[in-house]
């Protein structure tokens, strides 16, 4: 009934879990990502549940460090650092540049079976007892103080370290070597942009987590100062290597995301992006500056003044290129005809969210400013703003975009616009309020506070059951489609890119015959079917 | 017979493959560069607060193994790079001799350091599990041998990585009559000297501090 394609060219387990297809791999990042984010997402559900009254009555203070630990682990390393590059990108990078596949595709899976390896073994730590440290591994809470399993949890990390670094290396071979003849540079969709300078961030800056994660497992072996000053260590030392790594990864986390916004909103205003130029350039320019911010995580940390000055300017400097991404979108929607599909809401509500958490951010660093707001609730409302305002609203629309092209089978739109519309005001419902209780001082990583700051917080907590919610909501509607959706079209979106050229879902090799690229993306008007990209 | 499609499907040439893995080393090794350089830069921090205690320490270091073992390693790159420049269907047999010396050359590398090691730990430099330091009160002795140990250690296994891969090259090319494992083997030699760059920023790091003039 259906043409071959890559799912239905072999059933057994062995063609699944040894496969070098990279529309495989991505569709096992993608089932391995939905067990994580609803385990970091567990750990969330728990936390909200006890901040919704002021006293302690779910759990201890010590379970409590155990569960915010976790959920910050799982979310930023199981989650967010692969949910778009490693699903969306590992499947729809070859296609949009019209390869057979990615460079080295036993490299590709070898990076999942590292990243499974790592996974796991951090899980481990949550089955043994957790792990309080927060996500920062900070020291000495890491080294002395903590009597919890560091050395797994730091473990389980470094193994998907490696993962991430395969991926980027892997993503910058492929994109220098395997675009389709005449696909340029300036040719290139601006997806392919974003993920290019994610994967710079992946390779430069992972190995530097490794190593400090090899200096932590050094110091807790040994009992040897390196960052505990108690026994002649430097604890700044630590929060400048893990920081070189983190403050990237937040890039890391939202040019992706970034990326996939340029598709959506070209698409559903019918309109190529406006000053392509300086929207790749800026892809660029992020990951570059975004190497020299790290110390705006320190500013109360004891760095000298001037450290502190420059960092809080080169932060400010690095709001410029996102800035202009977020103009140059909103100058895309000028004019264009918007179409609501779900995709779009989910563009849309990444603009407003990331406005947002990106002007907080300058709030944040601001030296005066920064000192009143340090580890308040005002850190964790403008991080939760990119990350999940951005990065996985982000995630859900490029996931809806290419659904067809991934699975051959068209979903329930009444439910995926219902789904995109609580996700937004759940998520706003939740994290609005924390910017309001960490501007009057709540510090976060408490499980207990004053009674005045209950309103905010069952606020928050309730925004949370909503985007609880709406986040299973296309558990079940993208489920259901698989098996009961109608067909998908090659092209369901009328979009010019290559991905769209080749069957939904694709064959085993993308493209029978090698596209040739005579055109810039997003030439949808006037009437791009007379001409698609690939002349 | 012909040869059998030596490229996988997504590369349109064997060349279009051996371009593709040359810049994947290369991106491969500007990973490996930052993951030294954290270690190195911790290095330097802990030097410039304990001056005189990273001298002390550094003082008591092997420095004819240490020399030796730099002598032995840059030789063993010649030996690599020599068989990188004549390779060829003609000249396999002889490049395989050439990667053969190298791995000699590593293993005798990887022996002298276990003998120093060895004296080390009788010495007892091992921080952490076996530390005596005299004088005793030298601030950062102890973090200059952590340094030591961690940095020449995941040298090491680089090392070993290197001469697996190294006798990799050299069983194939030995096996294979033609050219077309030049690629491979050019990536192999990269590492190879890769690891020894390393070793030579080692060597002042580790050997010299105490011994300025």
């Amino acid at each position: 009934m259906t043409d071959a394609n890559y799912l239905n060219a072999e059933y057994s387990l062995r063609s699944w879990f040894f496969t070098t297809d990279h529309k495989r791999i991505a569709i096992l990042y993608f089932a391995s990502l939905i067990l994580f984010f609803f385990i970091g997402g567990a750990a969330a559900t728990a936390i909200r549940i006890e901040l919704a009254t002021p006293q302690a009555d779910l759990v201890s203070s010590d379970m409590y460090n155990r569960l915010f630990t976790m959920h910050g682990i799982i979310m930023v390393w199981f989650f967010l650092i692969p949910s778009i590059p490693n699903t969306l990108g590992n499947f729809i990078v070859p296609l949009m540049i019209g390869a057979r596949d990615l460079a080295f595709p036993r490299l590709n899976l070898l990076s999942w079976y590292l990243f499974m390896l790592g996974g796991t073994v951090t899980l481990f730590t949550v089955l043994a007892g957790g792990i309080d440290t927060g996500w920062t591994f900070y020291t000495p809470f890491s080294t002395l103080y903590s009597n919890s399993y560091v050395a797994v949890a730091v473990t389980g990390v470094f193994i998907s370290g490696f993962s991430s670094i395969l991926t980027g290396l892997n993503f910058i071979v492929t994109i220098h070597r395997l675009r389709a003849p005449g696909l340029t540079w300036y040719r290139l969709p601006l997806f392919i942009w974003s993920l290019y300078a994610t994967s710079i961030i992946l390779v430069l800056a992972t190995p530097v987590l490794a190593m400090t994660l090899v200096l932590i497992a050094v110091e807790r072996l040994l009992g040897v100062g390196i960052f505990d000053p108690a026994i002649g260590g430097d604890p700044l030392l630590f929060q400048h290597l893990f920081w070189f790594y983190s403050h990237p990864a937040v890039y890391i986390m939202i040019l992706p995301g970034m990326g996939v916004i340029n598709e959506l909103i070209s698409c559903f205003s019918r309109k190529a992006v406006f000053g392509y130029k300086f929207v790749a350039w800026a892809s660029l320019a992020i990951a570059a500056v975004g190497f020299l911010v790290w110390g705006h995580h320190m500013f109360v940390s004891g760095q000298s003044l001037l450290a502190s000055l420059v960092f809080s300017f080169m932060s400010f400097v690095v709001a410029v290129p996102s800035a202009i991404k977020v103009f140059n979108w909103t100058a895309t929607l000028h004019k264009g005809s918007i179409h609501f599909d779900a995709p779009m809401l989910y563009a849309l509500a990444f603009i407003g969210l990331f406005t947002i958490g990106g002007l907080t951010g300058l709030f944040l660093a601001c030296l005066a400013y920064d000192v009143h707001a340090t580890d308040t609730y005002f850190v964790v409302a403008h991080f939760h703003y990119i990350m999940v305002g951005g990065m996985v609203t982000a995630y859900f629309g490029g996931l809806h975009y290419w659904w067809p092209k991934m699975t051959g089978r068209l979903y329930s739109e009444y439910w995926a616009r219902t789904a995109a519309v609580l996700i937004f005001f759940g998520f706003n419902l939740t994290f609005f309020p924390q910017f309001v209780l960490g501007a009057e001082g709540m510090p976060r990583r408490y499980h207990v506070y004053p009674p005045e700051f209950q309103v905010w917080n069952v606020l928050s907590s309730g925004g949370a059951t909503i985007l609880a919610v709406a986040y299973l909501l296309p558990l079940f509607y993208l489920g259901y489609s698989l098996f009961f959706g109608a067909r998908a079209p090659a092209n369901p979106w009328n979009a010019p890119g290559l991905e769209w050229q080749t069957p939904s879902p694709p064959p085993e090799h993308n493209f029978d015959q090698q596209p040739i690229v005579t055109r810039p993306p997003y030439q949808y008007s006037p009437d791009f079917k007379a001409e698609p990209q690939n002349a | 017979m012909p040869e059998t499609r030596a490229f996988a499907p997504q590369f349109v040439s064997g060349r279009h493959r051996d371009e593709a893995a040359a810049l994947g080393m290369w991106v491969f090794i500007a990973t490996e560069v930052l993951l030294f350089g954290a270690l190195i830069l911790g290095y330097f921090v802990y030097r410039h607060l304990h001056p005189a205690g990273f001298a002390a320490a550094s003082s008591r270091t092997d420095l004819v193994i240490g020399t030796a073992n730099t002598a032995i390693l840059l030789t063993s790159s010649f030996a690599v790079a020599w068989a990188v420049e004549a390779f060829s269907a003609e000249t396999r047999k002889f490049c395989a001799t050439l990667l053969a010396c190298a791995i000699g050359l590593g293993i005798a590398f990887l022996v002298l350091k276990s003998f120093e090691y060895r004296s080390e730990y009788r010495e007892h430099l091992v921080p952490g599990i076996d530390f005596k330091f005299d004088p005793v009160h030298v601030d950062g002795a102890q973090l200059f041998f952590l340094f030591y140990f961690v940095a020449t250690g995941l040298h090491a296994l680089h090392m070993m990585i290197g001469i697996a891969v190294l006798g990799v090259m050299a069983l194939l090319i030995n096996r294979t009559p033609s050219a077309r494992h030049r690629t491979a083997l050019h990536s192999a030699a990269l590492y190879w000297h890769f690891v020894d760059v390393v070793w030579i920023f080692l060597f002042a790091l580790v050997y010299l501090p105490g011994r300025a003039a």
